[in-house]
């Protein structure tokens, strides 16, 4: 695809981003869109953000379970890059006006001590250079109408990013079972669903180390500092005002989230 | 529970018969409301019962009970707000990391649960998951081998309360451990069948927390004039879906905290 069109598409979906109004796939209307491609889109797209203001905070790893990747028809993760105007704290209240169709998902989020840079990252390299990890909720949100996407069309829209919210609770994951920590969701003081780390590419880490892996490839840096969304352990929670979310990560700790106003679609 | 009782003393040894005969000689039957319509919850706990009966006759040790339907999602499809439970023999007691045989089973499925076992004994009615805590010594990871004995997978709640809740098979294992030492309520589970992940979740999906479902199991024991007794292994209700298991089939549940519980089916 050439940059013109590159351009363009990055363009459309940050004037999408920005009038919080969806548009129509972008494979509904370039069928060879390519991946690599979809990965120029959304580095224009984020250029955008940038340029507007914003830093680069960390990264989203996004399709990481196996129901997303058939849904999607995709073996592998993808990521996205987390920008400034994306963080709310916990016991914030998070403004669904800012958003078009949101939905919620339970994970574990990681913070880095050291650099990552791929290729040739392993789990155990992942687990050495973290500093801690964390309960988080991210708030997937997309400029695609009705969420109608396939892999080409949620990696040009930066891996579907929202907004995220980190708990308070820091854990040391030589003192956790990354892999069989289960978590469990609240959605108004009622269970709404449980997972596991596992669910995430057989553990977090994993995920981890793909992503260090892949932006080696691509030349995009992964430094110490960085917030790293490591993908959903739990199903997608639609959010409407007034709804309070609370998911509890086995052994670690909970992060809790509340919702108001009413998103753009 | 609904009490009313339909069956007659004819009828209860009738069907308890015709589901013993199923569980003993492993074929699959028609449900059983299909020939009595009218059968109650209550009519289930009786033909349960009246096997319970029989097998201890026969020299069967009962060691412990069961309780099934412990996910809203099960509760909401079968249309009732409490568990079901069945009662556990040393029959059905199968080492950690044997062979385990499916020639004396119709569609056996596993799953995986938190099991109890009782330092004192219970009574209901008005037990709750705190007098549980209190009330357990350890708690360990099992495998549930469930096997309905009716065919087609059509059954419904006193047909299955009736055939002691499916209950075919157990395997503990893992790690003991004291429920203080513990969050019970976030425990991670992950079941893998010949390598693969086939289920995961966490404890929580049993009622919120596992001592919830055996605190309402001993209140249903109450009402069928039982108590929960000192020594005795409970199983709290899967975490994960059941999954169907075969001949040349290996199973591997791996618990949060509780360790892992293997195990093969063979012929």
């Amino acid at each position: 695809m050439d940059n013109n069109k590159i351009e363009q598409y990055g363009d459309e979906l940050y004037e999408a981003f920005v009038a919080r109004r969806a548009v129509p796939p972008l494979l509904s209307r370039e069928p060879d869109i390519t991946i690599e491609d979809a990965y120029r889109i959304q580095q224009r797209f984020v250029a955008r953000r940038l340029e507007a203001g914003e830093t680069v905070v960390g990264k989203k790893i996004g399709a990481t379970s196996k129901p997303v990747q058939d849904f999607l028809g995709v073996y592998q993760p993808d990521f996205g890059i987390l920008t400034s105007g994306m963080i709310y704290q916990e016991g914030d209240t998070i403004d669904l006006g800012g958003l078009i169709q949101p939905k919620a998902e339970a994970e574990l989020a990681f913070v880095l001590k050291h650099d990552l840079k791929g290729p040739g990252i392993t789990a155990m390299d992942v687990i050495r250079a973290t500093d801690y990890v964390l309960p988080c909720f991210e708030i997937v949100d997309s400029r695609i109408t009705n969420w109608q996407i396939k892999i080409q069309d949620t990696v040009a829209d930066n891996a579907s990013c929202g907004v995220y919210v980190l708990g308070k609770t820091k854990g040391d994951p030589r003192k956790l079972d990354l892999t069989l920590a289960g978590m469990v969701l609240e959605k108004n003081g009622e269970l709404f669903s449980t997972g596991v780390g596992a669910a995430v590419q057989g553990s977090p880490a994993n995920a981890v180390a793909w992503l260090a892996n892949t932006l080696g490839e691509l030349g995009i840096p992964f430094k110490a500092g960085e917030v790293i969304l490591s993908g959903s352990q739990s199903s997608l929670v639609p959010v409407v005002d007034g709804d309070e979310l609370v998911c509890t990560v086995g052994g670690l700790g909970s992060c809790r989230v509340k919702f108001s106003g009413r998103s753009a679609a | 529970m609904s009490s009313n009782l339909t069956l007659s003393r004819e009828d209860i040894v009738r069907l308890c018969e015709r589901v013993e005969g199923a569980q003993t000689r492993a074929y699959a039957i028609p449900k059983l409301t299909d020939e009595y319509p009218g059968m109650t919850i209550a009519d289930g706990y009786v033909v349960q019962s009246e096997l319970r009966r029989r097998f201890i006759a026969r020299g069967h040790k009962l060691v412990g009970w069961k309780a099934g339907l412990t996910s809203k999602a099960k509760m909401q499809q079968m249309g009732v707000s409490v568990p079901s439970i069945g009662f556990l023999t040393d029959r059905m007691a199968r080492p950690e990391n044997s062979a385990i045989s499916t020639a004396d089973l119709v569609h056996p499925r596993v799953e995986c649960e938190v099991a109890f076992v009782m330092k004192e004994t219970l009574h209901g009615p008005g037990c709750t998951a705190a007098d549980v805590l209190a009330a357990t010594d350890y708690v360990l990871p099992a495998v549930e081998i469930i096997d309905s004995r009716f065919s087609g997978f059509k059954f419904d709640l006193a047909s299955v309360i009736a055939d002691n809740g499916s209950s075919a098979r157990f395997v503990g294992g893992g790690r003991p451990r004291y429920v203080e030492d513990l969050d019970l309520r976030t425990l991670g589970v992950v079941m893998e069948k010949n390598g693969e992940i086939v289920g995961m979740g966490a404890s929580a999906a049993v009622l919120g927390h596992p001592a919830e479902a055996v605190a309402m199991l001993v209140n249903i024991l109450a009402e069928l004039g039982e108590s929960l007794p000192a020594g005795s292994f409970v199983m709290s209700g899967g975490i994960t879906e059941a999954v169907p298991v075969k001949p040349g089939d290996s199973v591997v549940a791996r618990f949060q905290e509780l360790g892992s519980v293997s195990m093969r089916f063979i012929e």
